[in-house]
């Protein structure tokens, strides 16, 4: 294990028992004399700590691995289409009614990725082709944002309005070890998947001819890309919501921490991830807000925001993106 | 282990090429732009199904792309580097067919090959044309393959920096490798190559030794140009 990530793991270790007892009950881990604080603990924090971890960890690896794909700095997992086939998914359950038993909005958000990752796979071919495959995600994700859209427009009570806005600004207030169970084996599996990506990750560096020419599958490449960013992401977004910035901003972070080969990045950007995710998250609770507490969506797009313009304005003064090209 | 290429075709591109190349020698490819210089290059490499290429005897298009890997380095004629990575790290990228092999040895062989050694921790986005030239070329040499196939690695190199990198490639087919290039400075070709193919029209229209090969009787027929060779053998200029 590398020095950052020993070092990212640590502060992970740190930061859960602290995100623990952080939030509108304050626990005081010497007095666990707070009512209920045995339920606030393992019921509500402990699970909400390992969705935040869980999906972090899934945005920042997938984050990583659509911009060592791309070979472009400014990419995003939701540029796959994934992300929002997945919340038009969530959507419908919530659209329909359905999503009034606790696993079925998450099955409908994962059905949704499923599919998105099909029609990808489908529409983009066999041939490999990066801008054929780009194109393919973001015709996927402005046909789910506009059905979304329709959907949200028809919606048949503002009851269910409510609850899908709601539901999309992202968060992992409220949940259970139920979306734990779904969240966690998807960013696992997903982050497996990409990082078995890794070489034909680092290949593209040098570009598409030279990547083949080290011997690199680029249908097997974009084949395990289509499994990694569907599980991270898909699970992601089937428990959690749209969060977005994290995929971008993480990976830009870490990179110069590495030696910016897309496969080194890839596991710090996860642990990178987790850890701003939990930290997101408990800010998010002891934030005060009139009446509830910050949805971690918007907490997140209020910091990214202003990095993602940060980072434009440098590249347009024709300083490095990446943390040194020029 | 000979490459040999048997009637390629790419329609407008190539028109019935074949030709077979040796180890220990450094074969350049010249020709007017639009000649198939680089398409023939492609095929070479296996990048490109013109038709039947075979190494040593075996279909490229049967190989496994890792034991093609393994045999053909290929550099691209305008090689990018997405992301600002140290020389080294660039130049071990050259492993990536060689998954779990130890590479170190080779890595530093290829470094010390190009003369890095001083530039190993310095980003890409800093080298100079001609270092980043050898940075390039190394990445290529740490896969130690047993064919170097080059487009126009001279490309916006200055004479001095063109001249010495030739000396490199050369020295590579000296010690046993196979290495072709495409070269658009025939005066390169000239006074490195030990062989000349010159292609026109997606065909070969002379193949030989330099001097057999880039006649001004030819040049003036395939560039359309009148031009003399003047200077010694090993230092010869174009004159047009």
């Amino acid at each position: 294990m590398t020095r950052l990530n020993m070092t990212l793991v640590l502060l992970i270790v740190l930061a859960v028992p602290l995100s623990l007892l952080a939030g509108q009950v304050w626990i005081n881990p010497f007095d666990l004399a707070v009512p209920n604080a045995r339920s606030i603990l393992f019921e509500l924090r402990l699970p909400r700590a390992v969705l935040a971890l869980a999906v972090g960890s899934g945005l920042g690896a997938a984050g990583a691995a659509m911009q060592g794909y791309l070979r472009n700095p400014l990419a995003d997992p939701g540029l796959f289409g994934i992300a929002p086939c997945a919340a038009l998914g969530a959507v419908l359950s919530l659209w329909t009614g359905y999503a009034v038993s606790a696993w079925i909005l998450p099955l409908f958000a994962l059905a949704g990725a499923a599919i998105g990752m099909l029609l990808l796979s489908l529409i983009a071919g066999r041939n490999g082709g990066v801008a054929t495959f780009t194109l393919a995600g973001m015709m996927l994700a402005s046909l789910a944002g506009a059905l979304m859209s329709l959907a949200i427009s028809l919606a048949p009570s503002p009851f269910a309005l409510s609850e899908i806005v709601t539901w999309l600004m992202g968060a992992v207030a409220d949940r259970s070890w139920n979306e734990a169970w779904i969240a966690v084996p998807g960013a696992l599996l997903g982050i497996i998947a990409l990082r078995l990506a890794g070489r034909g990750l680092d290949a593209l560096l040098l570009g598409n001819a030279v990547a083949r020419s080290l011997g690199i599958n680029l249908s097997r490449l974009q084949a395990l890309l289509v499994i990694g960013v569907g599980l991270t992401v898909g699970s992601g977004v089937a428990v959690a919501g749209i969060i977005g910035f994290v995929g971008l901003v993480v990976p830009h972070l870490v990179r110069p921490l590495t030696d910016r080969r897309p496969s080194s990045l890839i596991v710090p950007s996860a642990l990178a991830g987790a850890l701003l995710l939990l930290i997101a998250d408990c800010l998010c609770r002891v934030v005060p807000l009139a009446g509830s507490e910050l949805r971690l969506g918007i907490a997140l797009s209020l910091i990214g925001a202003p990095f993602f313009l940060a980072l434009l304005l440098r590249m347009r003064r024709g300083t490095s993106a990446d943390g040194g090209w020029a | 282990m000979t490459l040999s290429a048997n009637a390629l075709e790419l329609p407008g591109r190539l028109d019935g090429i074949s030709l077979t190349l040796r180890p220990g020698e450094l074969t350049a490819i010249v020709g007017p732009n639009g000649a198939g210089k680089s398409s023939l290059l492609a095929c070479l490499a296996g990048l490109l199904d013109g038709g039947e290429v075979r190494l040593d005897g075996m279909a490229l298009d049967e190989a496994h792309p890792h034991d093609r890997a393994k045999a053909i380095g290929f550099l691209p004629q305008t090689p990018e580097v997405a992301w600002d990575v140290t020389v080294e790290t660039l130049v071990a990228l050259g492993r990536l067919p060689w998954p779990g092999a130890p590479g170190g040895a080779a890595i530093e062989a290829a470094i010390a090959a190009m003369d890095l050694e001083h530039l190993r921790v310095r980003r890409v986005s800093r080298l100079s044309g001609g270092e980043r030239a050898r940075a390039l070329l190394a990445r290529v040499l740490a896969g130690e393959p047993s064919w170097l196939l080059a487009d126009e690695p001279l490309a916006n190199l200055d004479l001095a920096h063109a001249a010495a990198l030739m000396g490199k490639l050369r020295k590579q087919a000296r010690e046993g490798r196979g290495v072709v290039v495409v070269l658009h400075d025939l005066a390169a070709a000239m006074n490195h190559a030990d062989r000349v193919v010159v292609l026109a029209d997606g065909g070969i229209a002379a193949d030989g030794t330099p001097a057999e090969a880039m006649t001004p009787d030819l040049i003036g027929a395939v560039w359309k140009v009148r031009a003399r060779w003047l200077g010694e053998p090993g230092a010869k200029a174009l004159s047009i």
